[in-house]
């Protein structure tokens, strides 16, 4: 099937880029200075406040317009898209879980006269992580299900190329999208097992 | 007045480096065009989200049949509708089921976008009521037995009653969640805002003001609605416990 | 007579509009057991916390070996201590917790070794040795690879101990201690403590509930009341000869 390639690159491109942009984010919106906490809160707001589809549609059509800003093709304009909406998203779970270590945890940790940073990487951070584990598998398999929509921008993706068929073959039109539905579920899966993984490490060595 | 000279030269070099290429008339204009899309994308919302509310029902209940087999059918089922995009299983619905032999039928893109995203979302809402029911106390099963309630009386005087008001908050955030995945039934047809800004985009040969609209629309009316929901959380875990979180150390 | 350890100076602490501590005064000398006793809202563990810099004073002074600790001094002003000169500080002291706070990810050894790789720079080897040298003292040492959530209460209450006590701090706090404990496994803790008291060298300052105890190992029992310190002495004297009323009613409860 074509535009197998376009899917994955997507796919990939956003979940590296997603996921370092959540930890960008989160770890800026805990920082102590007022404007990095605010502009971090404001593009997350921004984003989750808003569609993916009219992010992506911003990203292909406003950006280059508004500013003359050429992104270079549809495809760092999807990526992006998807990205930044989703590390909004998973921004805020890396929050989330560093906040929700137990203050008794910092607490231990000064009493043995650890700095901010050995604190927040010896002590709180592995424990968070751990936290985020399960909700980062499960966007997982939200980003892949963003990346059928990068079509809709005019990538040739296997969402295209079964528009395509359908228009020009009208014996296989019944049954293409379900095969599309398929080659998701076929990604997904591994995506979904990895997910109870992370699940069940996650419960491991927590609190008690 | 040097100021304003000053001021306006500065406005220049902006331009200069970046050419703002923005035009507030098309912006005005495009505003009312957009906007007749509301009632559109708000009735799909409804209509999907209590779709979605009810289907959620089944699914909780299909999980409960202590067979295992059957178990294993509906927990992949919905396995798979979770974890396909929803686009594609619109296409599916609007495009390719009307031409399966026998139980194809063709819907209107109204309909098939109620269809499709109310199934998508009704196997995350399931999942939000079992964890409800989960979270119910196992006390409560054992008391409504010893009382002799029948299993209807059971679910809608006992479990029901007290599994649902905790979910609110998660129900309200899957409301702003499914708001925000609508404009997808703009690739079907469906007269939503999205779709209207592609048409005054078409006619005007301008995307970037109407989709601008759009994109403003919807945070204006998903922001507010997230705040609610974060307000109606808060209160939620005053009321159901978590009150053990700020007991430690402090004398 | 040698100089105190620890001065605190005219020390007030208010949350909010409550005031906590109203004005305390009191010098801990080097290798003093000190017990705090009192009724619960009355600023015991406050008092160590901040001494632990874990809560900052709302006034006057705390004073750690000649050195000030929650002011410094720039251009010659006295100005809140930044992180750095906290750090400085508080290196000799060491803290044992009511609910433990063990790190849960780190094996028991890790949780040991870890502050001295990190903090004191000490290099993994010996660290390692003198930590598995603590936990057998506290009765742990084949237990070096559990993690907390496989141990009981006491046991990890002990662990607690050996951290802080391979930091080799000069002032340990035990801040009621046994509190979380089921009943049956305190007395493991306190054995472990009255061992480190007969070592002797270090200061040490328990808020505790358990008169007994603190009426065996402690040098000097302060009665600590609405915020002030309303009695202070050897253990008999406050315990056993009082005239507090409120003292004489606080400990009757005990009694029973």
């Amino acid at each position: 099937m074509r535009g197998m390639g376009i899917t994955l690159t997507v796919l990939g491109g956003s979940i590296i880029l997603g996921y370092l942009m959540a930890f960008i984010a989160g770890f800026c919106r805990l920082s102590n200075n007022t404007f990095i906490r605010k502009f971090t809160g404001f593009y997350v707001e921004i984003f989750r406040g808003t569609s993916l589809i009219v992010q992506l549609f911003w990203f292909s059509y406003a950006l280059p317009m508004l500013f003359g800003i050429e992104l270079g093709s549809d495809l760092v304009a999807g990526i992006l898209a998807i990205s930044l909406n989703y590390g909004a998203y998973m921004s805020e779970i890396v929050r989330g879980s560093i906040l929700s270590v137990s203050n008794g945890q910092t607490e231990a940790g000064i009493a043995l006269n650890l700095t901010p940073f050995q604190r927040m990487r010896y002590v709180i951070f592995p424990q968070a992580l751990r936290m985020m584990l399960p909700e980062f598998g499960n966007y997982l398999i939200q980003m892949l299900k963003a990346t059928s929509l990068i079509s809709l921008i005019g990538m040739t993706d296997v969402l295209y190329y079964g528009n395509l068929l359908r228009s020009s073959n009208l014996a296989i039109e019944s049954t293409v999208y379900l095969f599309i539905l398929i080659f998701f579920f076929i990604i997904a899966l591994p995506l979904i097992f990895l997910t109870r993984k992370l699940e069940e490490i996650s419960k491991k060595g927590v609190e008690t | 007045m040097g100021n304003m000279i000053l001021l306006s030269g500065f406005m220049d070099k902006v331009r200069e480096y970046i050419p703002l290429n923005w035009k507030w008339d098309l912006f005005w204009d495009s505003f009312p065009f957009v906007a007749k899309g509301l009632y559109i994308t708000f009735g799909l919302t409804i209509a999907c989200y209590v779709f979605a509310l009810l289907f959620g029902f089944v699914w909780t209940f299909l999980r409960r049949i202590p067979n295992r087999p059957i178990a294993w059918i509906v927990t992949w089922t919905m396995e798979f509708i979770r974890s396909t995009p929803p686009l594609v299983q619109l296409y599916f619905l609007f495009y390719s089921l009307p031409l399966i032999p026998y139980i194809g039928i063709s819907l209107s893109p109204f309909a098939c976008a109620v269809l499709a995203l109310g199934v998508h979302f009704s196997t995350y809402i399931g999942e939000v009521y079992r964890s409800g029911i989960e979270s119910v106390d196992a006390g409560q099963w054992e008391a409504s037995q010893a009382l002799n309630l029948s299993t209807f009386q059971k679910w809608t005087k006992v479990i029901l009653p007290q599994a649902l008001p905790p979910t609110i908050p998660m129900l309200g955030n899957y409301l702003i969640i499914m708001f925000k995945e609508i404009p997808l039934a703009s690739t079907i047809g469906v007269m939503g805002i999205l779709h209207l800004a592609n048409d005054y985009g078409a006619i005007h040969y301008r995307f970037l003001e109407p989709i601008t609209v759009v994109a403003l629309l919807f945070l204006a009316l998903s922001y507010p609605s997230a705040i609610l929901v974060r307000k109606l959380e808060e209160k939620m875990n005053r009321r159901y416990g978590e009150e053990n979180l700020y007991l430690d150390n402090n004398e | 007579m040698s100089k105190p350890i620890v001065t605190y100076d005219e020390v007030t602490k208010s949350f909010g509009d409550v005031e906590v501590l109203k004005g305390i005064n009191l010098d801990i000398m080097p290798s003093e057991k000190v017990a705090v006793i009192g009724p619960s809202g009355s600023g015991k563990t406050t008092l160590i916390r901040m001494l632990m810099t874990l809560e900052q004073p709302t006034d006057g002074a705390i004073i750690v070996d000649g050195e000030n600790l929650w002011q410094m001094e720039e251009k010659g002003r006295l100005v809140d201590a930044d992180e750095k000169h906290l750090s400085k500080v508080r290196g000799d002291i060491g803290m044992v917790f009511q609910h433990f706070n063990l790190f849960p990810h780190m094996t028991i050894l890790e949780n040991c070794m870890m502050a001295p790789v990190q903090v004191q720079k000490e290099d993994k080897k010996s660290a390692r040795k003198r930590s598995i040298e603590m936990l057998e003292k506290v009765g742990l040492g084949d237990k070096l690879d559990n993690f907390p959530n496989q141990l009981s209460g006491g046991q990890k209450q002990r662990v607690a101990m050996a951290r802080a006590l391979v930091m080799r701090p000069k002032i340990m706090l035990f801040d009621e201690v046994t509190s979380a404990l089921d009943p049956e496994l305190v007395e493991e803790v306190l054995e472990v403590i009255r061992d480190i008291a007969l070592e002797g060298e270090m200061a040490m300052v328990l808020v505790t509930h358990e008169m007994e105890f603190a009426l065996d190992i402690a040098d000097r029992v302060l009665f600590l009341d609405d915020g002030v310190i309303a009695e202070s002495g050897t253990p008999s004297e406050v315990i056993e000869h009082s005239q507090n009323e409120r003292l004489q009613s606080f400990l009757r409860r005990f009694r029973s």
